[in-house]
């Protein structure tokens, strides 16, 4: 394979942003199709060379491609170089990335259909998937970083999409905001690392951590760190509250920054700083208690919700707590398995809610019911997805969740039992979206600028792709079910299930899971469906709890009026107001005042008058001649 | 006695000295004027002798000092026609007046 074939997967979509932003959206306006054709090849090319890449790496020694490097700066003798690492945590990242990315893409077509942003969209949505695509194939931790705050800029741009409406203003500002203080995390875990190992290349660092010379606190403060970037990209607790507020945007881009690009950089951080977090006890069972309980902690939200979207955001939440659990408690292959199989049904689900919302016009999941029958399509793949989720054997879900679920029954039996919880909560929350989605009778919906109050199917170029995904969604998982993924990930940790895929029916712990996903099913079916029990009884008999829930534990008025307001407003901006105000202002203006003041007391020599200046010149040539004279 | 180069530089000096004293302690514009060419033939003597006693053979200073000469009638003419342009419009030659410059 040449060398240039990775770099053309990173610079097909970048030269499609540069193409579409700088000569379709100015020259070829009134044409807003062609933005997207552009996009969609250049995607789909990249999507072509990814499984070259990957088969390449498949029979590569060691799973690994070597790339010659670029010198991209010098500083004194101190060189940064631009690289590519093309392991095998990469080419499954690659593919993830364009199959997904080029799924939403021809998905847009259809939904945006007639938006006045298409070619703004599409200029995005082509730099969003080129940064993330740096991101994963980076050699070092500069040029990882760059594409890292290159990808929360493209989703700051992209929440914010319909700007003039203030909510997605301001959801993209939170989005943006609260992931800075994670980045924070990571850009000083990133010094810190250069500092004592004087290297920022990620294949050195692991060497330099397996070699046991990067080790103790540093080791643990640095993979913290790391891990800190990692939580606010992947919208783990404590940082969790911008990603539901990311529903503003587009309904595409939701499904893009869910499946494939924002919240898998952070997962794929974790997986491919891995090594540095391996050799530190604390830092792994931080990822695992961390990636635990958000599980459970956005799966319990996720139960009350009534806006589709963010039943999936809280969804996406609780996923990514599984992958970071199977990252701390597992390894490398457990991890990022479920993030390769998360990405395809999660996609599917958000095309689906677009799907509906384009149909209904309205995300609340109140004003709908009845869409079995108008959309058939749409309600069969959102179905497979909601299964695959949910983990019901043999769908992608089921495989990856397992690992995972096994992994932590080993390692911790705290967080197996959240785990176990939060399967029973996955499905029965995605059970609750499809009942009063799909089943019963159709509730209204809502009148807005897309589609009709008539529900019916969505065009063609929409299905498609979710059919796509719907495939992927089924049998992704059954890559490992012996392991074949994991031997591929080659990180020697033990995966797949011995007994097989039928096997597997025989094994307690799958088992148990897939009755509590079963149990939650069937609460879903009597309290949604069935009406055996009523909803609206429950939720006024747990009150307290529904309003907790509902509320979002309240944690969006804790940050905004404690920690926003008291201490960043009132503390941090106050004290930096005085310093300001005081110490810098004072001494500019200090400046200005001396000079004026000394100024007004020279001006008083400018007398005017002729023969005090010829006075000064006489005395002056005197006063030289008596210097020369005494000291010539 | 016979005269020598000290005592046409002690004269010079003298004459320099008195100039100086009149263009920094009168009033008069056109005082003023006279003293600074009372400087100038200060200058124009130290040049001549100079000119005689150092290097006899070359005229460069006798020289020099007819080009002051000539140099000091112009600003002369100069220096009168700006005191008389001053004094029809201030309606004085005193230099202590003048003093519109000033801060």
């Amino acid at each position: 394979m040449p060398h240039q074939v990775p770099w053309l997967i990173f610079l097909l979509p970048l030269f499609s942003f540069i193409l579409v932003s700088f000569i379709l959206r100015p020259f070829f306006n009134h044409r807003p199709k062609l933005g997207g054709y552009v996009t969609i090849a250049a995607i789909g090319t990249a999507c072509v060379l990814s499984f070259w890449v990957v088969a390449e790496v498949f029979g590569a020694p060691g799973h690994k491609l070597e790339i010659p490097d670029i010198q991209w700066l010098l500083i004194s003798d101190f060189s940064i170089h631009i690289g590519l690492m093309i392991d095998s945590l990469t080419a499954v990242m690659l593919v993830v990335v364009t199959v997904v990315s080029l799924m939403v893409q021809i998905y847009s077509q259809g939904y945006m259909e007639g938006d006045p942003g298409y070619h703004r969209y599409y200029a995005f949505m082509s730099l969003f998937t080129a940064c993330m695509l740096g991101l994963v194939m980076a050699d070092n931790l500069v040029f990882m970083y760059l594409f890292w705050e290159g990808v929360g800029l493209c989703s700051y741009l992209l929440i914010g999409f319909w700007f003039h409406k203030p909510s997605a203003a301001d959801a993209a500002k939170k989005a943006f905001i609260v992931t800075r203080f994670g980045d924070l995390g990571f850009l000083a875990a990133i010094l810190l690392l250069f500092y004592t190992t004087g290297t920022f290349d990620i294949e050195e660092l692991h060497g330099l951590a397996i070699a046991g010379v990067l080790a103790g606190t540093t080791l643990t403060w640095v993979a913290i760190g790391i891990f800190a970037g990692a939580v606010g990209k992947s919208a783990q607790f404590p940082l969790h509250v911008w990603l539901p507020d990311a529903m503003e945007g587009p309904t595409p881009v939701s499904s893009l920054i869910h499946a494939a690009t924002m919240v898998a950089a952070g997962v794929f951080l974790v997986a491919r700083m891995y090594p540095l977090f391996e050799y530190s006890e604390v830092a792994l069972t931080t990822v695992a208690v961390i990636g635990g309980f958000t599980a459970i902690f956005a799966a319990s939200m996720g139960l009350v919700m009534t806006d589709i979207k963010r039943v999936l955001a809280y969804s996406t939440i609780s996923q990514l707590g599984y992958m970071m659990l199977g990252l701390g408690t597992g390894g490398i292959a457990i991890g990022m398995f479920h993030l390769f199989n998360h990405a395809f049904f999660k996609c599917l689900l958000f095309l689906g809610a677009g799907s509906v919302n384009h149909s209904t016009g309205t995300f609340d999941i109140r004003e709908m019911g009845g869409l079995r029958k108008v959309m058939p399509w749409t309600y069969a793949t959102f179905l497979i997805a909601s299964l695959s989720i949910a983990g019901i054997w043999p769908l992608s879900g089921f495989w990856s969740k397992d690992e995972i679920v096994v992994s932590s029954f080993a390692n911790n039996p705290i967080l197996f039992y959240l785990a176990m919880i939060t399967v029973f909560m996955t499905a029965f929350y995605m059970f609750r979206v499809i009942f009063l989605t799909f089943g019963g009778e159709y509730r209204g919906g809502a009148s807005s600028e897309h589609g009709s109050h008539e529900p019916h199917e969505s065009s063609r170029v929409m299905v498609i792709p979710m059919v796509v995904l719907a495939v992927l969604a089924v049998f992704s998982g059954w890559l490992n079910v012996t392991g074949a993924f994991g031997a591929f990930m080659g990180h020697g940790e033990v995966c797949g299930f011995a007994e097989g895929f039928f096997g597997i029916l025989t094994h307690p712990l799958p088992l148990i899971s897939l009755l509590l996903a079963g149990l939650g099913i069937l609460l879903a079916y009597a309290m949604y469906s069935a009406k055996w029990v009523s909803a609206e009884a429950v939720g006024r008999a747990f009150r307290p709890l529904y309003t907790l829930l509902y509320r979002k534990y309240w944690f969006d008025e804790l940050y905004e009026k404690v920690i926003v307001v008291r201490v960043l407003v009132d503390g941090l901006c106050a004290a930096l107001d005085f310093f300001d105000a005081r110490v810098v202002d004072g001494a500019v203006n200090g400046v200005g005042d001396g000079t004026a003041a000394a100024g007004n007391a020279l001006r008083r020599v400018q007398t005017g008058q002729l023969q005090v200046y010829v006075m000064a010149i006489a005395v002056g040539v005197v006063a030289i001649a008596v210097f020369c004279y005494l000291f010539g | 006695m016979s005269v020598g180069l000290e005592h046409y530089l002690i004269l010079s000096a003298v004459l320099f000295c008195i100039g100086l004293y009149g263009v920094l302690s009168k009033r008069n514009a056109v005082v003023i004027l006279m003293c600074v060419e009372i400087m100038l033939n200060a200058v124009n003597i130290t040049l001549v002798a100079f000119s005689r006693y150092v290097v006899p053979t070359l005229l460069t200073g006798q020289i020099f000092a007819i080009f002051v000469m000539a140099v000091a009638a112009a600003e002369a003419a100069v220096g009168i026609a700006i005191i008389i342009a001053i004094y029809r419009s201030r309606g004085t030659v005193d230099a202590e007046k003048f003093d519109l410059m000033k801060w």
